[in-house]
Formats: C-alpha cells, sequence, structure tokens
C-alpha cells in the first residue's frame, strides 16, 4: 500500500513537472471555458429544457479536447520509463508489477480529475454570480462528474494499455487516440443503418446504448444514476488494467 | 550470497551469456572483469531480475531471482549501467524516494537519505534537478541510491566510470568499508582499481568464464607470468647463456650502444634474477641495469580475453 502510495505520488509529481502538462491544462480550461459561454448564451437566448451542464458537455469545445486530451495523459506512462532506462530502476526494486501499473493508472487519473476541478468551478461560480439555480441542480453536476470520473477511468486503462504495448510516445498516442475515438464514436454507428431495417437493427441500437458514451452522458447530466454504465466502465477498466499486467509482464519474455 | 548455476542468455540466436556457473560468498568483493560485450551487464542484469535467463538459474541471499524475485531484491543494491534516473526530480527528493520504494522505514527515511548523500558526498547538489548534473554527479546519484536502503548486497555495473580522480579514491574507499558487512559485485574496466579493492576477481570472455580467482593467483598463474631485463655489455653468446637457465621461455635482444639489452620471458612463478646477476658476475658482463618486471593483472586480462577461444 505504501510502495504504491509512493509510485503514484511520483507519477503525479511527474505530470506536474513537465510544462507540457500545463499547456494542456491551460488549453483544456480555456476551451471548456468557451463550451460554458456557448452554453450560457444558448441557454439565455433560447430557453431550453437542458441544464447548462448538459449544454457544456455536448459542444464541441468540450468532445474534442476531451478526446485529445486521454493520449496525451497516458502515451508516456510506459514509453518514458522504457526511453530512459527507468524501467530498470524501477523494476529491479522490490515493486511488484501490478503496484507499477496500478500507479502509472492512478497517477494519470490524479492528473484528470485535476484538469476538471476548473471546469466544475465555472459552474458553480455561475450559480454564485447569477443566482440562477435553474441552470443546473446537483443532480446533473454530480452525475456528470460521476460519468466524467468513470469514462476517465476506462479511457486511461485503454491509454495505459497502449503505452505498455509501444515503446514509443507517438505510437503510444496513436493507438490510445484510435481506440478513444473508435469508442466515442460507436454511438453513431447505428446511423449507417437507420432506414434498412428497422427491426434487424434494434439490437444493435440496443447494444450500443448500453455501451456509447454519448448515451450515457445525456442520462447523467440530467442527473440520472443508470448502475449499468457503472458497472460497464468499472468491468472494462478492470479488464484493461489486467491486460496491461500481462503485457507489462511480458517485456521480460521479449527481448 | 550469490549463486549462479548454468545461467545462459541469448539474444535471438546470439549468445550473450553461455552456461555460467559461479558463487559468491557473504563478505567477498568481487571484480567482475571483461572486454566490451563480453556479457557482464546482462549477467548482472540476470542477477537482479530485469533479464530472465535463456536457461540457468540464479539465487540472492537464497531466493530465486526469478522465483521469488521480489525477496531476492530486498537484500539488493543495484547500479544499473549507464545510470538511469528521473531527471525531472531534485536530489534528495529522489533518493527519498528510492529509500521509500525499497521499504526503509518511515520514521527512518530522512537518517538513511542524510548518509547516503554523505557518503557519495552529495551535499552541494542535494537540492538540484538531476537533469542538471554533470554526469559524475548523476553517478554519484545513482550510487546512493543503490545504497540507501544498506542493502547485504551490491551489485554496480561500473561504478566510478565518469568519475573525477578524487570521486574514484573515496567511491573505492567507500565500496572497501562498505563491504566490511556487505558483498560486493563490481564490473569495470579499470584493472588497478580491482587490484585495490577486490578480494577475487571474475574473468568473462564471449560469455564465458575464462578465470575465477585472487588477483594474486592469477598473476602468479599467468602464462608469461614475469619478465627479466638485464642491461649489460656483453656478447651474443649471453642470449643463449642467459636462454639456458631453468624458467626461461625465450630471450630478446635489443643493442643500445655498447650495453645490450635482454628481455627474458618467465614462467609462472619462476624468479631467475639472482641466477642471472651471478652468471653475469661470473662472465664479466658489466651489468648497467637488472629489473625483475612482474606480470600486471592487465597482462593477464589480455592473455585470458585476446583470443577466440
Ligand atoms: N538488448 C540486447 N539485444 C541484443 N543484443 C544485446 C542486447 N544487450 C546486449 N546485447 C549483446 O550482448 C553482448 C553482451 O553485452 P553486455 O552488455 O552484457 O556486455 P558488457 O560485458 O557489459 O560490455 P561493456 O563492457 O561494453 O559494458 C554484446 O555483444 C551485446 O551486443
Ligand atoms: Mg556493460
Amino acid at each position: 500500500m505504501r510502495t504504491l502510495f509512493h509510485l503514484t505520488a511520483r507519477e503525479v509529481k511527474s505530470f506536474f513537472y513537465s510544462p507540457i502538462a500545463y499547456v494542456m491544462l491551460v488549453i483544456f480550461l480555456a476551451l471548456n471555458g468557451v463550451a460554458f459561454y456557448y452554453a450560457v448564451q444558448t441557454l439565455t437566448k433560447i430557453p431550453a429544457d437542458e441544464s447548462v451542464v448538459f449544454v457544456t458537455f455536448f459542444s464541441p469545445f468540450f468532445v474534442w479536447p476531451f478526446i485529445l486530451i486521454m493520449p496525451l495523459l497516458t502515451m508516456r506512462v510506459f514509453a518514458d520509463e522504457f526511453r530512459m532506462g527507468t524501467i530498470e530502476s524501477l523494476t529491479t526494486a522490490p515493486v511488484k508489477d501490478w503496484q507499477v501499473v496500478m500507479a502509472k493508472f492512478f497517477g494519470a487519473l490524479v492528473f484528470y480529475i485535476v484538469l476538471f476541478i476548473p471546469t466544475y468551478c465555472y459552474f458553480f461560480f455561475y450559480k454564485w454570480f447569477t443566482g440562477i439555480p435553474a441552470a443546473f441542480a446537483a443532480g446533473p453536476y454530480w452525475g456528470s462528474a460521476l460519468l466524467l470520473l468513470l469514462a476517465g477511468m476506462f479511457f486511461i486503462s485503454m491509454g495505459c494499455l497502449a503505452s505498455a504495448l509501444n515503446r514509443e510516445q507517438i505510437n503510444a498516442a496513436a493507438m490510445s487516440l484510435v481506440m478513444t475515438v473508435l469508442f466515442i464514436f460507436l454511438a453513431a454507428l447505428p446511423d449507417f443503418f437507420v432506414g434498412k431495417n428497422e427491426e434487424e437493427t434494434k439490437w444493435l441500437t440496443h447494444f450500443i446504448g448500453y455501451i456509447s458514451f454519448f448515451e450515457h452522458l445525456p442520462t447523467f447530466c440530467r442527473g440520472i444514476i443508470d448502475t449499468r454504465p457503472i458497472v460497464f466502465y468499472l468491468s472494462l477498466t478492470a479488464l484493461f488494467l489486467f491486460i496491461t499486467h500481462h503485457v507489462f509482464q511480458a517485456r521480460k519474455w521479449k527481448s | 550470497m550469490i549463486s549462479v548455476k548454468n545461467l545462459s542468455k541469448k539474444y535471438g540466436s546470439f549468445t550473450a551469456v553461455n552456461d555460467i556457473s559461479f558463487e559468491v560468498e557473504k563478505g567477498e568483493i568481487v571484480g567482475f572483469l571483461g572486454p566490451n560485450g563480453a556479457g557482464k551487464s546482462t549477467t548482472m542484469k540476470m542477477l537482479t531480475g530485469y533479464l530472465p535467463p535463456t536457461s540457468g538459474a540464479a539465487s540472492i541471499a537464497g531466493f530465486d531471482v526469478f522465483e521469488k524475485s521480489i525477496e531476492a531484491r530486498r537484500h539488493l543494491g543495484y547500479l544499473p549501467e549507464n545510470t538511469p534516473l528521473y531527471l525531472d526530480m531534485r536530489v534528495n527528493e529522489y533518493l527519498r524516494y528510492r529509500a521509500h520504494l525499497k521499504g526503509v522505514a518511515r520514521g527512518k527515511v530522512s537518517e538513511a537519505v542524510g548518509e547516503a548523500i554523505e557518503l557519495c558526498s552529495l551535499r552541494d547538489v542535494e537540492k538540484k534537478m538531476i537533469g542538471a548534473l554533470s554526469k559524475g554527479y548523476r553517478q554519484r546519484v545513482g550510487l546512493a541510491d543503490a545504497l540507501v536502503h544498506d542493502p547485504d548486497l551490491l551489485i554496480l555495473d561500473e561504478p566510478t566510470i565518469g568519475l573525477d580522480p578524487n570521486q574514484i579514491r573515496s567511491v573505492r574507499e567507500l565500496i572497501k568499508n562498505l563491504a566490511q558487512r556487505r558483498t560486493v559485485l563490481i564490473s569495470t574496466h579499470i584493472l588497478p582499481e580491482v587490484e585495490i579493492m577486490c578480494s577475487r576477481v571474475i574473468v568473462i570472455h564471449k560469455g564465458k568464464i575464462r578465470a575465477s580467482d585472487t588477483a594474486e593467483n592469477l598473476l602468479k598463474n599467468h602464462r608469461a607470468a614475469g619478465q627479466l631485463r638485464i642491461e649489460a655489455k656483453a656478447g651474443p653468446e649471453a642470449r643463449e647463456e642467459f636462454g639456458r637457465m631453468a624458467g626461461v621461455k625465450d630471450v630478446q635482444v635489443e643493442q643500445d650502444g655498447e650495453f645490450t639489452t635482454f628481455t627474458l620471458r618467465l614462467d609462472a612463478n619462476a624468479d631467475v634474477s639472482e641466477e642471472a646477476f651471478r652468471l653475469a658476475a661470473d662472465r664479466k658482463w658489466n651489468v648497467r641495469e637488472l629489473v625483475r618486471k612482474r606480470a600486471t593483472l592487465e597482462d593477464v586480462f589480455v592473455e585470458l580475453t585476446h583470443s577466440d577461444i
């Protein structure tokens, strides 16, 4: 436990020691700000049923940075250790492989959470300054936070796997970007079948509804906590971390 | 402390370490020698559990390095070749981190790190970024890292590379002092260092162990154990007479003005200097110089590793 803590602390620090992390943080924060600004604008012009949380997270100014940031978060976690050779000092200390994998995962997750703190402050300050509580309620606020946390865990575990599979950062980034995009846009899949045969594609729509991020997001942004996506994300995260652990162990059998 | 049995490592079809076996007892300082590419680092990487052996087994403090890797690693302080370090951390921060990882008790971490910093003369740079340090200082940080948890066994891959002469000397002293309670396996290309520090030498060449003995014994059993150089006023007949003495392998002659230099190559353990002196006196060859040159570890090293055997 103590080992895991110190490993994770080192991971988190390594994020904050790199200037790129601050660039990421600022850009992400700025774009989320834009998304939020438009959300507020939209809602003042056209009163809608949706909360400001919902509208913000459906803005392209949120979605694209969100997708792009995932590979950046995880690409270096293993690749850097191999590049610098520190993998040798790390894995010859009395540290278990699963502890290394979990530390990489938690390290990226902590930075991911930090990325979202300003955005969640926006919502809060909005309420503070405008005194319009109707803009969002506690449900969407915490619901969306929970979903973003779960989805973040899932995407980060996927990124960790990509990083463990690739010695080059850039390849790791490319691989995790492809996986993330594929997964996120699964939701668009049923649209290709629309009009063909509704009955036949019903199961597909149903299935995709179960696994698609863009199906989950509105649900949680409306403050509805659905347990199926929770189970889905948690189990997939566990699965990906499990595979990552095996890939990481398999390094010993390569050379 | 270390036990290696029939250890082999293949990289693809290339055999880097070929079926080696050796033991290192508690308290020994063993020098691991060999030319570039001999397989020293590869062997060390297998001992530390970083690389899996292709075949054979090794254990540290009785724990198999592969089956009981974590337990084996607890006894180990390792300085890898090229000293990999996190360049974005500060020296004391890095050492604290490593001390925690290596299981130094929570309350003892500051003390252990302070001691390692003191031992490796890092006080001046303890607050600096590792990335901003010179190579020699990085090397010392690596050494401090290897020592910080006070391990029973130190495996050091070229620990003095890149250090200045003062530091080389103090690292030597350090290793000698450490060895009172610990076991050290150290690879290096600096042979005098080995003679000073090591209680035993293992020479490896092309993945095979060529010799494993004390430096003293290696020198004694070295094929061309020594030379005797005699500068005297003597005619060509002296060459044959010197050559007839027991233990002389051959004699080389070089003219130098009215003096002639005879270089006698001697067998192991042969010392013919007194006999040669008496011979010269009998024959009235005026001797200007008579020097017994003993084989150095370098001669032994060259002898053991130059060939393609
Ligand atoms: N990862 C690797 N893949 C393929 N071959 C390798 C690898 N690492 C080492 N080798 C080869 O194995 C042999 C032994 O290498 P090793 O690093 O053990 O030598 P060494 O004795 O430490 O040499 P040096 O004195 O130069 O450090 C070399 O011929 C080297 O080219
Ligand atoms: Mg080497």
